[in-house]
């Protein structure tokens, strides 16, 4: 379960790709990615948690509702984040999301704060199954 | 994968600065597509810019080219630099034409200082604008204002700002568009995008937002008449150029809106290249909602740049201890470069209406045209081009030729060539602060990668892009403005 950002693409703002061996994985993964956008996860505390719930019949519009509204609780709860537990089931071919996030206030003096990211872009955004499980392709507007 | 072209598509030359890409390029092309730019900076572009720009040349009703300016550079769906007009009647709106930052745009404010009489002081005033001015990840405003506020705000855009005491009764009129949407209408934007940007009024963001001061040399004056008329009359006169929009208000409201148009693209049977393009008629409600929804963001951006020049004014007048009014501190002009907008053009010999979208552009009016305020009637629309923090920034206006070809569209900025990543991994953050200091350049920045990634060789040559657009005839040059002090988020 990894991620990297990908240099030579998406000149203004960022793009990455994440793994994971199942889509709970995969999804952790590239949440992991956006927090680290947005700050170092490493100094961020595990002080609030918040609960997200979201459910779609397609896997990739629930990956970019998922992203989308850890940025919404970024501005709407002043927090960044550490990391999180990502619980997907699927009931009668929709796809059911449950997540934790770990994070904290954010204050400027002890985080090392990088990019207020504004949105998650449909640009080029996919999820691809692999041999070792599954790529999620994503860009995040800054 | 990320997929990117190869080779680069057939580029046919009209004259030495614009250069079209045939409507045979790809399949679904409705129109061709016209780059704006030198043939140096035409090379130095990612092949990124001539896949999204013919992507654009797909699009429903799109009318001549799909256009892409001096500055263009890879986006997401449009490029930036990106223009396209589509019939309103026939043809559709898509909210990733505008960008999630709706109504990011410049603003311009004049001082009667000189560098002599800001230089002793400079430490002082950015520090304390690095204060009330909050930038960053997560930053809060000065302002308390509750829903009902902030849905005035959405409606009035700088006049609530005027009428609630941030600025002068003049500033309205230096606005493009007066600062106010007409067409706004709150019961289109959801609690959530309410809730998410209330608490920002007054916040410049991060990325590539900036406050900077800067300072006009005579050697940098290029039309002595306009650069008066745009309040640059003083050798070594003082400056101060921000640029911000509408936070996460915008960023909530464009991704709402771009999900709905994505899952509403079959019943309205429309197919894109890319989803990021998803788009829905504009006469459809869904385009009608969002074109409301994105007045709103738009009204709150400019209120947004407005509250922000109020801190400024504060700011000068506490450290100079003498009042705004004695410091000179008038606001010259606002313009937006996200943002869609029903305009009339003459198409084939016949007056049509149009919704103009402007990804990263700048709207280039000629003089005499209606929209323009009194004072700026015979030199057409200012323009604020803003530049890498390390080089420098250009105030031009507009021309009728802009009107006739473009749309009445320019360039938006110098536009980047290295990417964010990459950037990061070739610059450090601190040893550039370090540089531009003693270059003259007082940086504050709340991130170190941030400022990293805005490093001025991530950018192209501003003179390039400016010079283009002056040749092309699409904007003329008045002023070059070299910075002095930037507050980086």
């Amino acid at each position: 379960m990894t991620h990297k950002f990908i240099e030579d693409f998406a000149t203004a703002d960022i793009a990455f790709e994440a793994s994971g061996e199942d889509l709970d994985e995969l999804f952790k993964s590239s949440a992991e990615a956006l927090f680290e956008i947005l700050a170092n996860p490493k100094k961020v505390n595990k002080s609030i948690v918040k609960k997200i719930s979201l459910s779609n019949k397609n896997i990739e519009n629930l990956l970019y509702d998922f992203l989308s509204e850890i940025l919404y609780i970024k501005d709407n709860d002043f927090m960044i984040f550490n990391s999180c537990n990502v619980k997907i089931t699927e009931l009668d071919e929709i796809y059911q999301l449950k997540v934790t996030l770990h994070g904290e206030k954010i204050n400027p003096k002890k985080h090392e704060l990088h990019s207020d990211a504004k949105a998650i872009t449909l640009h080029q955004f996919s999820i691809e199954k692999t041999k070792n499980g599954y790529n999620s392709f994503v860009i995040v507007d800054i | 994968m990320f997929k990117t072209l190869t080779e680069r598509p057939p580029i046919n030359k009209i004259n030495d600065f614009v250069w079209e890409i045939p409507q045979s390029y790809k399949e679904g092309m409705q129109v061709p597509a016209r780059i704006y730019a030198s043939k140096k900076l035409l090379d130095e572009m990612d092949l990124g810019v001539f896949d999204q720009v013919t992507n654009v040349a797909c699009l429903p009703g799109i009318q001549k080219y799909a256009y892409c300016m001096a500055d263009g550079h890879q986006g997401y769906g449009f490029p930036i630099g990106g223009v396209a007009a589509f019939d309103a009647e026939t043809g559709v709106i898509s909210p990733g034409g505008v960008g999630f930052d709706i109504n990011c745009g410049m603003k311009l404010c004049t001082t009667n200082l000189t560098f002599k009489d800001i230089q002793p002081k400079i430490k002082e005033i950015v520090d304390h604008l690095f204060k009330t001015v909050p930038s960053g990840v997560g930053s809060k405003g000065f302002m308390n204002v509750n829903k009902n506020q902030f849905k005035d705000i959405m409606q009035d855009g700088v006049k609530w700002a005027v009428d609630n005491g941030y600025g002068w009764t003049q500033d309205i009129g230096r606005c493009e568009a007066q600062g106010k949407i007409e067409w706004a209408d709150t019961s289109k934007v959801s609690d959530k995008a309410i809730s998410r940007g209330i608490n920002q009024l007054g916040t410049l963001g991060s990325g590539n937002h900036y406050l900077e001061i800067q300072v006009a040399h005579p050697d940098n004056i290029f039309d002595k008449n306009n650069a008066v008329k745009l309040g640059i009359k003083e050798p070594e006169q003082v400056v101060i150029m921000f640029h911000c929009g509408s936070r996460g208000f915008g960023h909530q409201i464009a991704t709402e809106y771009l999900r709905l148009f994505l899952d509403n693209m079959k019943k309205n049977n429309l197919k894109v290249l890319d989803n990021e393009l998803a788009c829905a008629p504009f006469t459809s409600k869904e385009g009608q909602d969002y074109y409301k929804a994105m007045a709103c963001a738009a009204n709150m951006a400019f209120a947004n740049r407005q509250v922000i020049l109020h801190r400024i004014r504060e700011g000068f007048s506490k450290i100079f201890n003498d009042t705004p009014e004695n410091l000179g501190l008038e606001s010259i002009w606002d313009n937006c470069h996200n943002i869609a907008r029903r305009e009339k053009y003459k198409i084939d010999g016949k007056m049509k209406w149009v919704i103009t979208h402007r990804k990263g552009a700048t709207k280039s009016f000629g003089p005499n045209h209606e929209e323009l305020p009194n004072e700026f009637k015979d030199i057409g629309s200012p323009i604020i081009l803003g530049g890498s923090m390390q080089t420098g920034s250009y105030l031009l206006v507009g021309t009728k030729k802009a009107e006739e070809e473009t749309f009445s569209s320019t360039a938006h900025g110098s536009g980047r060539v290295m990417s964010r990543t990459k950037a990061k991994s070739q610059f450090r953050g601190e040893k550039l602060q370090k540089e531009m200091w003693d270059k003259g350049i007082y940086v504050r920045a709340m991130s170190m990668s941030g400022l990293a990634e805005e490093a001025g060789l991530a950018y192209k040559n501003i003179s390039e892009v400016v010079d283009s657009i002056h040749k092309t005839g699409i904007s003329n040059k008045v002023v070059g403005l070299v910075p002095i002090a930037n507050i980086k988020g």
